[in-house]
């Protein structure tokens, strides 16, 4: 410890910060009276499976995951369709007042949920949309498109020229110049959105919240966060609760790990 | 062909523009238009509005509710936002020079890793994970240590306890964000004050920060927004309470618009809001601007 005095700081804050993945983890596999007489430190006797079994036919969990996995999948390949057409317009095509076009993505990017939530829910009422999947989808398609264009105008804008000459060269018109040169080789730039999209909108809370009431129709986080504090649950389905809400997280940042600290700086433009 | 490249340049890609601007329009722009418009009016989200000016706004300013959120929306920046990127900035700084040199990448990656895993929740979920560790009766927090503390029920603790929560949850961003930018940046200069003698801190202060500045802007902008909007957390958390303690202007939108039915009062406070934000990000951008 001494020889280490700045390792030792950072493991003692890495361990904080793990302290309650274990926690959740260790106390999701124990029965309710293993934990009220144990310590919430201690690892679990067996795998008891009832706190997430009880947590799980309770809500349908399985209903959930599918909806979040659909809403979020529909999403991030509408949203990077939406943005690889804008920003072919706007990168390649350089289409007058571009600028303005996009300053006025960057606004609707940054324009806070709450000033366009009430004018929204209306409106999905008075269309048949509300409590539907496909409002959320709609809603979020335009969100993430917003970013999506932005951040793609500008790769695009560096696409090389001489490429799309030789395809006009070879008789090739517009749209077989986008969908047969532009996507293809951009393709590492759009997996990166739609993976980016895919997580940030299984991650959204305040729209679906709204939008999406019954319970056949919420997400992961909502049915979490809607029940949470809930009277009946004790402790060990509340933690059970908690791990089924981690799990899906960090398996997909396992898995797409690589292309996530790849695009992690190129988010941070959001 | 011929025809194609007489029209010029632009003139067709308009066309690439259309599914947008319909979307746009029918998602952002005519939502964004009408909650203005309600903003002015009294209505109950059912029959008709009532314009009655800006009574709302003169409302909102002599609301000690709507002042108490927005002192809380101050402390969850620092929470969010200044507090994460001074110590992500320390952090990611000993993580790059220190362990990355004496112990090797792989333990700075892992230790990165470490830091960075609370940022991959939703945030909700992230707030699940506390509220049932911080519950008062068979929460973990509170067993482990052997107390009786009601973190998020007591009003003098739930603020610094949300506060907390949300360095937790945010810290492993800027880490993640620096340590790249100190990849970027040039290392002979770090080396030749080395050899001049220059302390850590120093060196840290002269040489690190100002190398990393462009990062410095973009995490201190993307975490102020984030923790304007911020939501999940106080709805999951504390649902604003106790009281006041943690009401946040966003949530108090949300209890205007689908609690109190208060829906233009709730418009203005979402107006001002949405202008907060567009005017944090001009500053920021042209303060960058000048700097560049």
């Amino acid at each position: 410890m001494r020889r280490y005095p700045v390792l030792a700081a950072l493991g003692v804050l890495a361990a904080a910060m793990l302290f309650p993945f274990v926690i959740v983890t260790f106390n999701a596999f124990k029965t309710p009276a293993e934990y009220s007489s144990g310590q919430p430190l201690s690892p679990p006797h067996g795998l008891n499976l009832d706190g997430i079994i009880t947590f799980w036919t309770r809500v349908d969990f399985g209903e959930k995951l599918w909806n979040s996995f659909m809403i979020s999948g529909s999403v991030a390949v509408l949203a990077v369709v939406l943005s690889v057409l804008n920003a072919y317009a706007l990168g390649i095509g350089r289409v007058r007042g571009r600028l303005s076009i996009l300053v006025v993505f960057l606004v609707a990017n940054t324009l806070p949920q709450e000033a366009l939530v009430y004018p929204l829910y209306y409106l999905a009422k008075e269309a048949g949309l509300y409590d539907s999947k496909l409002a959320i989808i709609i809603i979020f398609t335009v969100i993430q498109a917003a970013f999506g264009t932005y951040l793609l105008s500008a790769v695009l804008g560096q696409f090389p020229r001489e490429i799309l000459e030789a395809a006009r060269m070879d008789g090739a018109g517009r749209f077989t110049a986008l969908w047969r040169i532009v996507v293809p080789i951009s393709r590492p730039t759009l997996s990166v959105l739609v993976i980016f999209f895919f997580i940030w909108t299984w991650n959204e809370f305040f729209l679906p919240l709204i939008f999406l009431i019954s319970n056949d129709n919420q997400t992961v986080p909502v049915a979490l966060g809607v029940l949470q504090g809930e009277r009946e649950m004790d402790a060990t389905t509340s933690s059970a609760s908690a791990l089924l809400g981690i799990v899906p997280a960090v398996a997909f940042f396992l898995i797409f790990q690589r292309t996530l600290t790849r695009g992690v700086t190129v988010g941070a433009i959001k | 062909m011929a025809t194609e490249s007489k029209r010029g340049r632009g003139g067709g890609y308009y066309l690439y523009l259309l599914p947008s601007a319909v979307l746009f329009t029918a998602v952002i722009v005519v939502p964004f238009l009408m909650n203005l418009g309600t903003s002015f009016t009294r209505w109950s989200g059912v029959g008709t509005a009532r314009w009655v000016g800006l009574e709302n706004y003169a409302r909102l300013f002599a609301d000690e509710r709507f002042w108490t959120s927005f002192r809380n929306n101050v402390a969850l920046i620092v929470a969010m936002a200044i507090i994460p990127t001074v110590l992500g900035l320390v952090l990611a700084a000993a993580l790059f020079d220190h362990i990355g040199k004496r112990f090797g990448s792989r333990t700075a990656s892992a230790l990165r890793a470490a830091y960075y895993l609370p940022q991959v929740l939703p945030v909700a979920v992230a707030g699940v994970v506390w509220g049932w560790m911080l519950h008062p009766s068979y929460g973990a927090i509170n067993k482990i240590f052997g107390l009786e503390a009601d973190w998020l029920g007591d009003p003098d603790l739930a603020l610094a306890t949300v506060m907390t929560v949300m360095v937790w949850f945010q810290l492993g961003y800027p880490v993640v964000i620096f340590m790249a930018g100190l990849q970027r940046a040039d290392p002979a200069l770090h080396e030749a004050a080395e050899i001049d003698g220059a302390s850590w801190w120093r060196r840290f202060w002269h040489i690190t920060i100002p190398q990393i500045r462009p990062e410095i802007f973009v995490v201190l902008l993307t975490c102020t927004i984030a923790a304007l909007k911020v939501f999940g957390p106080i709805f999951v958390l504390t649902r604003g309470g106790p009281g006041n303690a943690t009401m946040v202007p966003s949530y108090f939108s949300y209890l205007n618009f689908f609690q109190k039915a208060n829906v233009g009062y709730g418009s203005a406070i979402a107006t001002v809001l949405a202008i907060i934000i567009v005017a944090v990000t001009c500053l920021f951008l042209l303060f960058q601007e000048r700097e560049a």
